[in-house]
């Protein structure tokens, strides 16, 4: 590869980053996209453990919350004391007590592989999640810890008030975090996390210790976790248990998962699209946990290496020139699909106005722009007859993808090695 | 000369079980020392002992005057031994290059760095291309380990075993699997990659280990009963009592 | 004095026993499908929530025999049409899937019956009082929650020694490879083993229910107890799963008891000295006593205190 296509990537994302708050000018864009940015960082940090190392951990944001925690305290004293530390070394702070919790508690964690290496760190998440409620004065009990980021020592004549100041700083954080993960990978102690992660017992036979690896790389997603949590500290001006606690080390699971955890850019895909989600369903519907709930188990089922994963199948497909072949099958299966997820969708709604609105905000309920009302058996028929519809007719047209998919792997196959 | 590998009256016990009761080996340096046995003899358990997978119930070994029962197989390994697996234990879904690559890292002192770029190495880089030429690979350098031929599985077996350079090489039935002419080009392999160093191998195929081995000790329900040169051991009556008796070629 | 002590343990033996019930459950579920159901403490709430509804409608007893069966169905439902389609993938997409099922199912109860506690009440032929110790009485439903789980695990024990499904069962805990060539019918098999494990987590929930309180996160409450009391006590050993689940209740349950502090045994400067550490009572931090057993276990033992599986 030239040099030319060794740095082209980095410029189109060092682009998209500057560029991304003009073509999306709102006000809850650009928070959307402060907290995207964030959330990739956090993602690729987790992806360290899962798609590296092979390291399923369920207690990941100890580190994002830990060093969210410690940002904010720093940042107070800070204040408080006038000292000349500017702001955007705050993630920094973050970062050292992220490292330093990944030091402790990786020691501990790092003795065990494997399903038992997942239960440790679920016990952990707990541990460090309930003790939040029990010391006070750090984690500021129910209401959590606030700041003012503006009150520091302005940096290049910058108060970061204004949320697109804050978006500038925290772009450049997740640029050079991009930057030093993807760097790391292609480090020796990189190379051996992913022998580690296919091959423990071998690794260790040519000369390296497992735990010594799943340590490093545990400490070290520590730091960009807490690099992730410092800047969600002084973007959001406030952290609570909420940060540090099991929904949290859920949310980046699903992000890094469903953006595909076996490549470097699934985690960042997956963390833009389930910030997306998360905060546009939102508003949108009550059920969004659902959905989220939904997607994880239907990504687990059917594409277990997410949505990069998944377009990355098609890679030796398309350089062979076959990808025509697939396209007319997947058009012609997409539709009883929409079908199926659109009569899946009004079920959801409708299910959850009727359970849980209908009591104090009456029957009459609009989805999709379509008034309804859950006391009306055709939207409930509608829905029925729409997802079961969809799902048969799936069932039929399915074979037309696997008899594509045949037909380029057998022409794969002929081309010459 | 101190030699190579020294066991002493080593004994390994699962639970009630005695599988190895009290095996006492020399192998000199430069040795190509084949071990032989009825199935159930306690091949592999002797090669899982001195490499470090299993601890021993009793006994020493040593490796080079070092003693290293005890020790874990990466400590053992970066003294200077290295194993290969009768089951092919590699890397599935690193390439082939990525999979010798991975096995040069520590020998030439990289360690756990992950502050230096892992393509600018160039003796990790040419270390590796030399490995993959002597074992024949080097024509499937980028295709994932996993999608490759039983015996290429086998020829990237020992090139991981002996990437890093280690001067005692345990080869556990190599040939494992293989057809005649395979066979014959691992024998003509496992020759030329041991040149010059101390190799210990476990091997059924009679023939490649006449054609092979300098010395040849028999084990026999966790004893050797017989080590001696594979003239004499041809001859030893005990032996084809025990042994060749059974499954003359 | 002997009054706490009195009922803190038995109502530590008791807690101890209705995880002893999701554990092994959970156990025997882990070492023949080798799947860590991360939804099993969701069973538990099913059946909880199954049992409230029925026992409503019809009553305690009816609810009693059908709810842990309605859990057991759904689990082997859940197997048959979701889990199966995961087993090619390997133990890490299994345990995800099982993750993502147990926030299906809380999301799912939220939206049926409520974020608040439901009034799933103790049956009026069992709330009287049993026994009265010094100025406590002890309800007469606990001792009847303590019989169903110490028969449940009676039970258990006769089937895994006097019959030939327990017999695979116990070689498959710690020999899961060899039980699977030996020609069953796996698929069936697998389907079975997960919907009766899901059907205990139910009956554990059933009877649980009115004890302890019936309310969405009660799943999320337990779930990570019950990881503890599997780790503990060592992956696949279900001696090592009553062991645990015996120590933690007790501990925890004897914690809550207690309700000194570091203030009192050093005195008022202890709040300067250990800030909020000082003033906490170890009431307050009993909910997290499991943990740090599970840190001191894994320092020491790392394989548990019974266990000998790695995986």
């Amino acid at each position: 590869m030239s040099a030319l296509g060794k740095i082209a990537p980095w410029i189109i994302l060092a682009i998209l980053l500057a560029v991304a708050p003009f073509l999306f000018t709102s006000g809850t864009s650009r928070t959307m996209l402060s907290i995207m940015a964030l959330s990739i960082i956090f993602a690729l940090s987790y992806n360290m453990l899962l798609g590296q190392t092979g390291l399923l951990s369920f207690g990941h944001a100890v580190y994002y919350g830990l060093g969210g925690f410690v940002a904010i305290h720093a940042m107070n004293t800070i204040i408080r004391n006038k000292y000349a530390i500017p702001l955007p070394v705050i993630p920094l702070i973050g970062g050292a007590a992220g490292l330093f919790f990944g030091i402790v508690f990786g020691s501990v964690s790092t003795r065990r592989a494997g399903t038992v290496f997942s239960m440790i760190s679920l016990g952990l998440g707990e541990l460090v999640a309930s003790s939040a409620l029990i010391l006070r004065t750090f984690f500021g009990g129910e209401e959590g810890i606030t700041t003012n980021r503006s009150r520091l020592a302005p940096f290049l004549g910058y108060k970061f008030g204004p949320q697109i100041e804050v978006y500038y700083l925290i772009a450049c954080w997740c640029f050079i975090c991009i930057l030093l993960m993807y760097a790391i990978t292609r480090t020796p102690f990189g190379r051996m996390c992913n022998a580690v992660r296919e091959n423990p017992e071998r690794a260790e036979f040519v000369g390296y210790s497992a735990r010594m690896v799943r340590f490093i790389a545990f400490s070290l997603s520590g730091l960009f976790a807490g690099i992730a949590g410092g800047l969600a500290a002084l973007n959001f001006e406030i952290m609570n248990t909420q940060s540090i606690g099991a929904a949290q080390s859920g949310l980046v699971l699903l992000m890094t998962f469903v953006g595909g955890a076996a490549t470097f850019i699934g985690p960042i895909i997956g963390a833009i699209l389930i910030t997306f989600l998360q905060i546009t369903l939102s508003d949108i519907t009550g059920a969004w946990l659902l959905y989220f709930g939904l997607l994880f188990i239907i990504v687990v089922m059917y594409s277990p290496g997410g949505i990069v994963g998944w377009l990355a199948l098609h890679e030796p497909i398309y350089r062979v020139g076959q990808l025509g072949r697939l396209v007319p099958a997947y058009a012609i299966n997409a539709i009883p699909l929409i079908v199926m997820i659109i009569g899946g969708i009004l079920l959801i709604e409708l299910a959850e106005w009727a359970l849980v609105k209908a009591e104090s905000d009456g029957p009459e309920t609009s989805i999709f722009r379509i008034p309804m009302s859950t006391n009306s058996v055709l939207p409930w028929i509608a829905g029925v007859v729409l997802f079961f519809g969809g799902a048969l007719a799936l069932r039929r047209t399915w074979p037309l993808v696997q008899d594509a998919w045949g037909a380029a792997l057998a022409r794969l196959r002929e081309q010459p090695a | 000369m101190t030699p190579a590998l020294s066991l002493q009256n080593v004994t390994k016990s699962f639970g009630q079980m005695e599988i190895i009761r009290g095996v006492t080996l020399d192998v000199p340096q430069g040795e190509r020392h084949a071990v032989i046995g009825p199935n159930g003899a306690g091949k592999s358990t002797l090669f899982n002992l001195i490499s470090g997978r299993f601890g021993i119930s009793s006994g020493s070994i040593k490796l080079e005057d070092q003693e290293i029962s005890g020790l874990r197989p990466y400590e053992i390994n970066r003294r200077g031994l290295s194993r290969s697996f009768q089951v092919t234990n590699i890397f599935p879904r690193l390439s082939v290059y990525e999979n010798i690559r991975c096995a040069v890292l520590w020998s030439l002192g990289y360690k756990y760095s992950f502050w230096r770029g892992v393509n600018g190495l160039v003796d990790a880089r040419e270390r590796s291309e030399d490995i993959m030429e002597r074992i024949g690979l080097a024509a499937r350098r980028r295709d994932q380990a996993g999608v490759l031929t039983y015996a290429e599985q086998r020829a990237l077996e020992i090139g991981i075993t002996i990437a890093g350079g280690a001067r005692v090489i345990l080869l556990d039935e190599p040939m494992a699997g293989m057809s005649r002419s395979e066979t014959e080009h691992a024998v003509a392999l496992v020759r030329k990659v041991t040149e010059g160093k101390t190799l210990l191998m476990v091997e059924h195929d009679m023939g490649v280990v006449f054609g092979i081995a300098d010395r040849i000790s028999v084990l026999v329900y966790g004893k050797i009963i017989a080590s001696d040169t594979p003239q004499r051991i041809r001859e030893n009556a005990a032996v084809k009592e025990a042994y060749l008796g059974q499954a003359a070629h | 004095m002997l009054e706490i002590i009195v009922f803190s343990t038995l109502n530590g033996v008791l807690y101890g026993m209705v995880l002893f019930m999701l554990a092994s459950g959970l156990t025997l579920i882990f070492s023949m499908m080798g799947v860590l159901n991360f939804a099993h403490a969701s069973f538990y709430m099913l059946g909880a929530y199954f049992g409230f509804e029925i026992a409503r409608r019809i009553g305690f007893w009816p609810a009693f025999f059908v709810a842990p069966i309605l859990a057991g169905v759904v689990g082997a439902l859940v197997e048959r049409f979701g889990l199966r389609r995961v087993h090619k993938f390997g133990h890490v997409p299994e345990l995800l899937f099982t993750f993502g099922l147990a926030f299906v199912i809380e999301e799912v109860v939220q939206m049926i019956w409520g974020k608040l506690p439901v009034d799933y009440r103790v049956p009026p032929s069992l709330d009287f009082t049993a026994f009265r110790l010094f100025d406590t009485t002890y309800p007469a439903y606990k001792m009847f929650m303590l019989l169903v789980a110490i028969g449940m695990f009676v039970a258990l024990l006769l089937v895994l020694n006097k019959t030939r499904v327990g017999l695979i069962i116990q070689a498959s805990l710690t020999h899961p490879n060899t039980v699977a060539m030996l020609g069953h019918d796996v698929p069936t098999i697998f389907m079975a083993v997960f919907g009766a494990g899901s059907a205990l987590a139910g009956l554990a929930g059933v009877i649980a229910g009115p004890a302890f309180v019936t309310q969405p996160g009660m799943a999320a409450a337990l779930g990570p107890i019950l990881f503890v009391v599997i780790v503990v006590g060592g992956l696949g050993s279900l001696g090592g799963a009553f062991a645990a689940s015996l120590l933690i209740g007790l501990v925890q349950t004897f914690a809550v008891a207690i309700n000194g502090s570091l203030a009192d045994i050093f005195g008022a400067s202890a709040a300067d000295w250990f800030g909020d550490l000082g003033t906490v009572t170890v009431a307050q931090i009993a909910p997290i006593i499991p943990y740090f057993l599970l840190v001191l276990v894994l320092i020491i033992k790392p394989t548990g205190l019974f266990g000998t599986r790695e995986t």
